[in-house]
């Protein structure tokens, strides 16, 4: 039982995770939220079942399409609605995000209607037993998929020259482009990212669960923001981590105290931190020297 | 020709004038001073130059080049690099990745390891720090990291701003004299922007003085030392 919903944790604490590495990144070189990132996860998943399903492609060129397709979404959304008012006070940026969801909301619902969809990729889903734990493909899958995203993205932050530049530019706009670092370029790229890894999240979960609808962002979006911020929004390890520990705590919480308080664990998580570490598990306070 | 040429520039933040109308000059191999108080547009000047800030009127043209409307990261690309006020060093990085990342433009790694040599002979003190994280270094040492850094991209101007500001006495005559010999010995052109006044006239063949967004005198920087009505305002003497 323990171990069984550990596994089951750490499946949904790795999605929490994939769609919280958006806001953190984001966060980390704009300093906004951008609060249209759960629907840019919805859109991810839209997009890979429009793939496979409409235009019957094979789950292989379905979904690195569909990724392609989410990475321009964002890069479109930080465009149109955010570029413009980058030297505008966060409220004007807080109600273009709202403006944006509400958008991506609409149109999923304008082009594939507003019932609950089923993802059909192709898939087969085959559980297997190890000792008293079942698992599925799906779930062995989704595990493999989360690291081994988490391990690139580290890479490509830590060890390549556009990590460094986005790392520079996350520091300082202004001293990263005196450095010559085109910072529209690395903050579109971030964008772009960020709605891969929700695409990717997306896709997941609609081979996961089975179910995709046009309000589906909302509570993914939401904890995965919580988890973000549980590990220090900015942070790359620190959304990992808070993607898991939300996960593991809400399967944990939902399995042993009540199902029915699924939501409220993840959210008492959060306060908990919040009180005893505004920062977050992971998060640092910037300390310049002037 | 002046190598870099400012005419009647203008900048407004919102609708309030930070500069009105500056021009001036700094021919090839030149040193010189743009000095004023506390929000006089200094900053505001070099961060026009570097295409940080929009301008609201006049032109820039470096090597003949109209410059004014270019964005940031092709203005560095050309050859001219700023060196921060505060220092702008990413404390998040390490001593190395902040030198590396003034070669950010650069491909050849030849040269990039050569002159990496040559920042680390100027400036000993970051060779022995280069894998410490930026942030932990002392004031002096970050100025002497942003210095290096900029040198990094191999600039045809460098663009210095107050780098005395908040370094002791002996730290700032340091970095200065490592200033005069760069335009001296290499060559170096250099814009300088400072508040420490006597420093300034020491390191600039020429000087403008600046004040609340205008240059309101000019001139060789030892015919300035000696003025009257300058001792008193600028060097308190
Ligand atoms: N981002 C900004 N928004 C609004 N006003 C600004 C901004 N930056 C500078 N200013 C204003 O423009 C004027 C010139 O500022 P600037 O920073 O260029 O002065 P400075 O000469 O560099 O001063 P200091 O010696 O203190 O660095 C000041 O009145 C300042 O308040
Ligand atoms: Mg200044």
């Amino acid at each position: 039982m323990f171990t069984q919903q550990l596994m089951n944790g750490i499946t949904v604490g790795g999605i929490y995770a994939l769609i919280a590495l958006g806001y953190t990144m984001v966060y980390g070189i704009l300093k906004i939220v951008n609060f249209a990132h759960g629907d840019v996860f919805m859109m991810g998943m839209f997009l890979g079942m429009f793939f496979t399903q409409a235009l019957g492609m094979h789950y292989l060129i379905a979904f690195p399409l569909a990724a392609a397709a989410t990475a321009f979404v964002g890069i479109c959304i930080e465009r149109i609605a955010y570029r413009p008012i980058r030297v505008a006070d966060k409220l004007a940026v807080l109600i273009s995000a709202l403006g944006v969801s509400i958008f991506l909301q609409n149109f999923a619902m304008l082009v594939w209607g507003t019932e609950t969809h089923t993802f059909n990729s192709g898939i087969k889903v085959q559980t297997f037993r190890l000792g008293s734990v079942t698992l599925s493909n799906i779930q062995i899958g989704v595990i493999v998929l989360c690291c081994v995203l988490m391990v690139v993205l580290y890479l490509v932050v830590n060890k390549t020259k556009i990590g460094v530049a986005m790392r520079a530019t996350s520091h300082s706009i202004v001293s990263a482009k005196l450095m010559g670092i085109n910072t529209d370029k690395i903050i579109s790229f971030t964008f772009g990212v960020g709605s891969v890894l929700a695409c990717v999240a997306g896709i997941l979960v609609g081979i996961y669960y089975d179910a995709v609808y046009p309000t589906i962002g909302y509570s993914y979006g939401l904890k995965a923001f919580a988890a973000a911020i549980l590990g220090g929004i900015g942070s790359i390890p620190g959304a990992m981590l808070g993607g898991f520990v939300i996960g593991i705590v809400e399967t944990f919480g939902a399995a042993y105290i009540s199902s029915g308080y699924r939501d409220a664990f993840a959210f008492g998580i959060l306060i908990i931190v919040l009180i005893f570490k505004p920062s977050g598990i992971l998060g640092v306070k910037h300390v310049d020297k002037v | 020709m002046a190598l870099l040429e400012i005419k009647d520039l203008q900048v407004k933040y919102g609708v309030i004038p930070a500069l009105k109308g500056v021009s001036f000059s700094v021919e090839e191999g030149e040193a010189v001073a743009l000095i004023g108080a506390n929000g006089a547009g200094k900053t505001t000047t070099l961060h026009a130059i570097s295409g940080i800030v929009k301008k609201a009127g006049g032109t820039i043209t470096f090597g003949g080049q109209d410059i004014t409307n270019k964005p940031a990261h092709e203005i560095v690309g050309l050859g001219i690099s700023q060196v921060q006020e505060g220092r702008g060093i990413f404390s998040n990085l390490t001593v190395l990745e902040n030198i590396r990342m003034g070669a950010y433009l650069r491909k050849d790694a030849k040269g990039i390891e050569e002159d990496m040599g040559r920042v680390y002979r100027m400036f000993p003190r970051l060779e022995e720090r280069k894998s410490q994280v930026a942030g932990t270094l002392s004031g002096g040492e970050q100025q002497m990291l942003a210095i290096g850094r900029a040198l990094m991209a191999r600039p045809k101007v460098l663009l210095l701003d107050e780098p005395s500001m908040g370094l002791s006495p002996l730290i700032v005559e340091t970095i200065f004299r490592t200033i005069k010999r760069l335009n001296k010995e290499e060559g170096m052109t250099i814009l300088l922007v400072e508040q420490n006044a006597q420093m300034a006239l020491y390191a600039a063949r020429r000087t403008y003085i600046m004040e609340t967004g205008e240059i309101v005198r000019s001139g060789l920087s030892k015919e300035l030392k000696n003025d009257d009505a300058i001792r008193k305002s600028y060097l308190g003497l």
